[in-house]
């Protein structure tokens, strides 16, 4: 069961409160590549490299504001992965205390059953496209809606508004053609 | 190592908020983007708001280090990326913290969301170096700029007057819309069917 939006609005209000009370404010997308990050140096271990005092990286994105990605993803015990790893455990443990979640509302959303019917696969591949564009404008845009949406307009930051119409100005007629019913 | 300690407790916290209000289910998504049922909308509202307050008027109490804010740059690239990761939302019903939460939680499309967000976030970092020479990528408005001049913050305001002050008020704003939102701006066009969990 959702919460009340006014126990759910304070507390998620308390929660981004908290996060720049006692470090910085909230983000997310940025660990997407930092995992990239991580995985490509693995991979090819030339892809990030130490120097006297910072990192640098063969890619132009991880390298750049003096390699702060490079170096992030050379050290992914810091504060900002750690942070989005616990972010999963704690809606594992969430999802766990209140009974967790249905078979079929696993496979694919009700929303999306009560429109394009039991087509899992299809909802997989509109999943992995919707995710694709999703970071890929995240990082175009220097974050997401936690960091620019919430995080940003929290602290009156131009940008934070500037993103928030584009993902409405998109999201909302995209969702009314896709999502007539449900 | 207390700065790991903070990840793990603010981390947790913010995923476990994050699944009880329904930000990680697609249905609420779905709802909130149609404009059929803006609960989650009014949730999120009131959050800002929250934030906000809090935020500076702790600032203007001297108790919240001004130095913990972190404003983005502003340039044309963040309304384009913001129009991409809208039509990507609405699409799959997931943004990247949700998506992850939401995988945490069970659902398996979310794991595809996740996938696709890993290929998404490398696809950008091959083409950065194109963006950037396009300019869109350059400074609007002097880039990193709040809407108002926040007293001892490193970023400068888009406007003189008091940014703490003015951070107050828009996060009253933002409190006032979430009570004064209704609950549907548009005919419901079948009874609220999200499935008991």
């Amino acid at each position: 069961m959702v919460l009340n939006w006014k126990l759910g609005g304070l507390l998620l209000g308390l929660v981004f409160f908290a996060a720049v009370l006692l470090v910085k404010p909230i983000g997310v997308s940025t660990q997407f590549v930092i995992l990239n990050g991580v995985v490509a140096d693995l991979v090819s271990p030339d892809f990030i490299t130490k120097t006297d005092d910072a990192y640098t990286s063969t890619n132009a994105y991880m390298a750049k504001s003096n390699g702060s990605y490079a170096k992030n993803a050379a050290n992914p015990l810091n504060y900002s992965f750690v942070f989005v790893l616990a972010m999963a455990l704690g809606a594992f443990l969430s999802a766990r205390l209140r009974g967790g979640i249905d078979a079929a509302e696993r496979a694919a959303p009700e929303i999306w059953r009560a429109n394009f019917g039991d087509t899992p696969v299809m909802r997989y591949a509109v999943a992995f496209l919707g995710g694709f564009i999703v970071l890929y404008g995240a990082r175009l845009a220097g974050g997401c809606t936690s960091g620019h949406m919430m995080s940003g307009m929290m602290q009156t930051a131009l940008s934070g508004y500037i993103f928030a119409a584009g993902a409405f100005a998109a999201a909302i007629p995209t969702a009314m053609l896709m999502y007539k019913r449900g | 190592m207390t700065s790991i300690l903070l990840a793990i407790v603010i981390g947790a916290a913010f995923g476990a908020v994050l699944d009880r209000i329904g930000a990680t289910n697609p249905n609420w998504i779905g709802g909130m983007l149609t404009l059929r049922r803006l609960h989650l909308m009014k949730t999120i509202l009131l959050a800002i708001g929250t934030g906000s307050i809090l935020m500076f008027g702790g600032q203007m109490l001297g108790l919240v280090d001004v130095g913990h804010m972190s404003v983005k740059a502003a340039y044309v690239g963040v309304f384009i990326g913001g129009l991409m990761l809208g039509a990507g939302w609405a699409a799959s019903g997931y943004c990247p913290g949700t998506g992850v939460c939401a995988a945490a939680s069970g659902r398996k499309d979310a794991l595809f969301f996740i996938a696709g967000g890993l290929f998404g976030a490398a696809a950008y970092m091959a083409t950065y170096p194109a963006w950037k020479a396009s300019g869109l990528l350059d400074d609007l408005a002097g880039g990193k700029v709040t809407l108002g001049s926040v007293p001892g913050a490193s970023y400068d305001g888009l406007m003189a007057m008091s940014g703490d002050l003015l951070g107050i008020v828009l996060g009253a704003v933002f409190v006032l819309v979430a009570f004064v939102l209704p609950d549907s701006l548009v005919g419901e066009r079948q009874p609220v069917e999200v499935p008991a969990e």
